[in-house]
């Protein structure tokens, strides 16, 4: 649970709308958060229930969605206890408005976790006031009154009447505190933890304009955008009269960028046509003189030799140590050495980046498909000079997110054309602007070191993590916790750290640190599992079992969140929770495998949920390997808010961790290898495991969030089971370096 | 240079270069956003429609290798009620983000015309071509099978 939902002091309002309806909001006021660091704030209404006279609810859903699925599970949150039938309920998308709503973004998990209460309450609170209004009406006391599927009920005269006909009374009473509402005992619930169909639903297997490529105003232009191939260059000139004399082109004209941030407004040549199709085929002849700055000189491969260099020194500082792990190392009846890595990913969600702005008479209105609207806002005001007041963004479905478009650069680019031109424009990418001008998953090095004892237990662990910043600081998304299991249940345990400088622009992809980390610690681990002669599931118990180092008592003022975004601190118990219920559904180690076949078993924390997977794998002679299937256990607390879309949400993991496992961006020349989906392919369908299943595992925590956290285990899983099939240890990914496709 | 086709059953004239990809015809000038754009290469399957029936990638398609044709978008999919695959999409709950879908649905239904019971090996050759960077492919197979009313792989 998020220490800000639980801290802010919450109250409502509610206002009456035309036709006799109501509209409610939940404002809250982050007075107590941080010990008072900040002052009692302007109220900032959360979300919005519209009731109209024909007891039709409107429910404004404030996050962006992304496929994740907020817009249809937030929405019955505030459904379930405002009691109303689902099917009685239309949702909304929000507009970016920070005025009215907090947290309208999506990434890290957390639309889940911060929702849950709030959302639960503005449903309660408002429908506590219709109760109020009803027993005002027929002058009952509210005490004889229930609700059911949106009408107030009297049992006692047996009458009943609609929400909708409550609507105008209660839009005149004053909202109760919401720290006082009561929610439903969750027995109750009608709505949350039912299978829910995707609000969205028709509207996609129809083809009716969603995403933002399909948003299209009148006297719209479409823009094309080049930049530089090597990340961070800058166009110095190009051939712009030529372009300007293309069939349809409008305006062609060099964007200087501003500043020197790769996810702010880079430098690059922008053609405006008609139509998007004379836009591209004008690019095609387009011929820019380039100033590649000094990352051309930087690539995969030297990034890989840097850092064995660099594990061949005294590491540049230290992220933890507990006891004496040199000593233990000597101590050790087996010690384990690896060399570990991961590469660069892209996100290459399907809908390549694009962005419609409109600029006109100094103010600015824009149509983005992004994660973060409150960033692109902060981005496009400071990059244009403009003030937020005069800047408007509305947000529209995303064809896929995975961490992409938490970045704004495309937001930013077509807001800087069009305040270039002054006509409604949109800035649509090709698929090779979005995979060579990505916010990669950085690529990470891990060299290893552990030692068992002869009782077969994990007595010392080192791990020089080699990645890229400078000084104290890492790259985007290129760092690492002091916490990252097993950290806290070794006893001798070090991580240090050294970094290289990168002009390769890094960010967060699905489950960002780990999906990377997971490989190796549960690889490694795997490894330890067998140089000590132990079963890998009852390795990973003993690890568990080990009582783990306290964690320090947090500071005066300080939140008791250690892990620095990954949620409550590692609880081995709810782990081996999950880990036991994997090894139960797969039946673990009891199953005759033919030959060609083996399995593996992985488990990670990240995000606040705990899962473990086990994959069942074969490979054949020319290393054609099948995941056949894959079992995935999960704890994400007490509730799972719609199990339809859980249950898509950890196959989409499974699948997309696939795509992990075979794919990468290699970085040569300063700039992306990869420029298609023949260089980069996702999973395809015949390559997809024929049985993903998937079990949850209910605990008395607060539910927390489902985009992630599944994905991580996938890939050491798999590495796993190709170990128990070919003995060969899968150290460095993708698993096409090692000579293995997909059958 | 003027084009004649016929798009969900109306006969429509398009002046547009010859050289145009149908993506952009069918995107732009028809104003029919449901076929999407992916990658531009015929490698990821998003603008999937039918040219006379055939499962068809628009984006590497000329308006004039399409002339006089038929042509049906994911908008002409369904009659006067949905299409069976569109109902058992939306049962199956097969989408997350949605973006493919619109791809994924007519490469299915050109299959369900030619294999009216498709068995899962020949799922896999007609839906190979459609990407879903989400990872619906279990789902996928499901409503298909759903809508053909024929039986899956057991799981």
């Amino acid at each position: 649970m998020s220490a800000k939902s639980i801290n802010r002091r919450t109250f409502l309002q509610v206002t009456a709308i035309g036709g006799g309806g109501m509209l409610i909001g939940l404002y809250l006021r982050p007075s107590l958060f941080g010990q008072g660091q900040q002052p009692a704030v302007i109220p900032v209404p959360n979300s919005f229930i519209r009731i109209s006279p024909d007891g039709i609810v409107t429910i404004i859903s404030k996050n962006p969605e992304i496929g994740q699925g907020v817009k249809t599970s937030l929405p019955m949150m505030i459904a379930d206890e405002l009691d109303v039938d689902w099917k009685d309920v239309r949702v909304e998308q929000a507009n970016y408005d920070a005025t009215k709503y907090s947290n309208q973004s999506a990434g890290g998990s957390t639309a889940t976790p911060q929702a849950w209460n709030p959302m639960r309450k503005v449903g309660a609170a408002a429908r506590a006031m219709l109760i109020t209004a009803a027993a005002q009406t027929w002058h009952v006391p509210e005490g004889e009154l229930t609700t059911s599927a949106g009408k107030v009920i009297h049992q006692k005269t047996k009458r009943s009447i609609g929400y909708g006909k409550l609507a105008s009374v209660a839009a005149t009473l004053t909202p109760p505190d919401p720290e006082k509402v009561s929610l439903k005992d969750p027995k109750d619930y009608k709505i949350i933890g039912t299978p829910q169909h995707g609000v969205d639903n028709l509207t996609i297997v129809t083809g009716k304009p969603l995403y933002g490529i399909d948003f299209t105003v009148p006297g719209m232009l479409w823009a094309t955008f080049e930049k530089c191939p090597v990340f961070g260059g800058k166009a110095i000139s190009a051939n712009l009269d030529a372009i300007k004399a293309m069939p349809g082109v409008r305006h062609a004209f060099v964007i200087d960028g501003v500043g020197t941030e790769l996810n702010g407004l880079l430098s690059g040549v922008a053609i405006v046509a008609d139509r998007w199709w004379q836009a591209k085929s004008a690019r095609e002849k387009l011929q820019v003189k380039w100033d590649e700055g000094t990352t051309a000189s930087q690539a995969s491969l030297g990034f890989a030799q840097q850092a064995e260099a660099l594990a061949k020194e005294k590491p540049q500082r230290s992220l933890r140590t507990d006891g004496d792990v040199s000593a233990a190392f000597n101590n050790a009846a087996k010690v384990v050495e690896a060399a570990y890595s991961y590469p660069f990913l892209p996100h290459a969600p399907l809908e390549p980046q694009n962005c419609t702005a409109h600029f006109k008479d100094g103010k600015l209105e824009i149509w983005a498909p992004t994660q973060t609207p409150a960033a692109a806002m902060n981005l496009v005001t400071r990059t244009l000079g403009l003030d937020q007041k005069d800047v408007t963004i509305h947000l529209l479905r995303t064809g896929g997110g995975f961490g992409r478009r938490l970045n704004n650069d495309y937001v930013v680019e077509a807001a800087a054309i069009a305040k270039q031109i002054g006509v409604p424009v949109k800035l649509l990418w090709t698929r090779q602007d979005d995979m060579t001008h990505d916010f990669y998953r950085p690529a990470g090095f891990h060299f290893l070191k552990a030692g068992v004892g002869a009782d077969g237990k994990l007595i010392a662990w080192r791990d020089h993590f080699v990645s890229f910043g400078a000084g104290e600081r890492f790259n985007p998304s290129a760092g690492m916790n002091a916490t990252e299991f097993p950290s806290r249940f070794v006893p001798n345990f070090a991580i240090d750290v050294s970094v290289m400088p990168s002009g390769v622009p890094t960010g967060a992809l699905r489950a960002p640190g780990s999906n990377g980390i997971a490989f190796v610690m549960q690889s490694f681990i795997d490894e330890l599992a067998h140089a000590a002669g132990k079963d890998p599931v009852e390795f990973r118990y003993s690890i568990l079992d080990t009582p783990p180092i306290p964690l320090p008592a947090p500071s005066p003022g300080q939140s008791p969140r250690p892990t620095g975004g990954l949620g409550a601190p590692f609880n081995a118990k709810r782990m081996r929770g999950v880990l036991e219920l994997v090894a139960a559904k797969s039946n673990w180690g009891k199953r005759n495998l033919p030959k060609g076949t083996g399995e593996g078993v992985a488990f990670h924390f990240s995000h606040s949920g705990y899962f473990a997977e086990v994959a069942e794998v074969s490979v054949d002679a020319s290393n054609k390997l099948r995941v056949n299937k894959v079992w995935v256990a999960g704890d994400v607390g007490s509730q799972i808010v719609n199990p339809l879309n859980a249950v898509n949400q950890m196959q989409g993991s499974v699948i997309e961790g696939m795509t992990h496992l075979m794919g990468e961006i290699n970085v040569k020349n300063g700039r992306a290898v990869e420029q298609n989906f023949d260089d980069f392919t996702p999973l395809r369908h015949s390559e997809a495991p024929t049985a993903i299943e998937v079990h949850f595992l209910t605990t008395d925590f607060p539910p927390t969030g489902l985009g992630e956290p599944a994905l991580p285990p996938l890939l050491p899983a798999v590495a796993n089971a190709i170990f128990a099939v070919t003995e060969k240890r899968i150290r460095s990914l993708p698993l096409s370096k090692h000579g293995f496709s997909w059958a | 240079m003027a084009f004649n086709l016929t798009v969900n059953g109306k006969a429509v004239t398009v002046d547009v270069p010859a050289d145009m990809p149908l993506l952009w015809v069918i995107r732009e000038v028809l104003n029919l956003p449901g076929t999407k754009f992916g990658c531009g290469m015929s490698l990821c399957g998003a603008c999937t429609v039918h040219v006379n029936g055939t499962a068809t990638r628009s984006c590497v398609t000329t308006i004039a290798e399409v002339n006089g044709k038929q042509i049906t978008t994911i908008e002409g999919l369904a009659g006067s009620t949905l299409h069976p695959l569109q109902k058992a999409w939306m049962d199956v709950d097969v989408a997350q983000c949605g973006y493919c879908q619109a791809g994924q649905l007519m490469s299915a239904a050109a299959l369900l015309k030619q294999h009216p019971n498709p068995t899962d090996a020949q799922i896999d050759e007609a839906m190979d071509g459609n990407i879903c960077r989400c990872g619906t492919y279990l789902r996928i197979r499901e409503a298909i099978h759903q809508a053909a009313g024929s039986k899956g792989r057991a799981s």
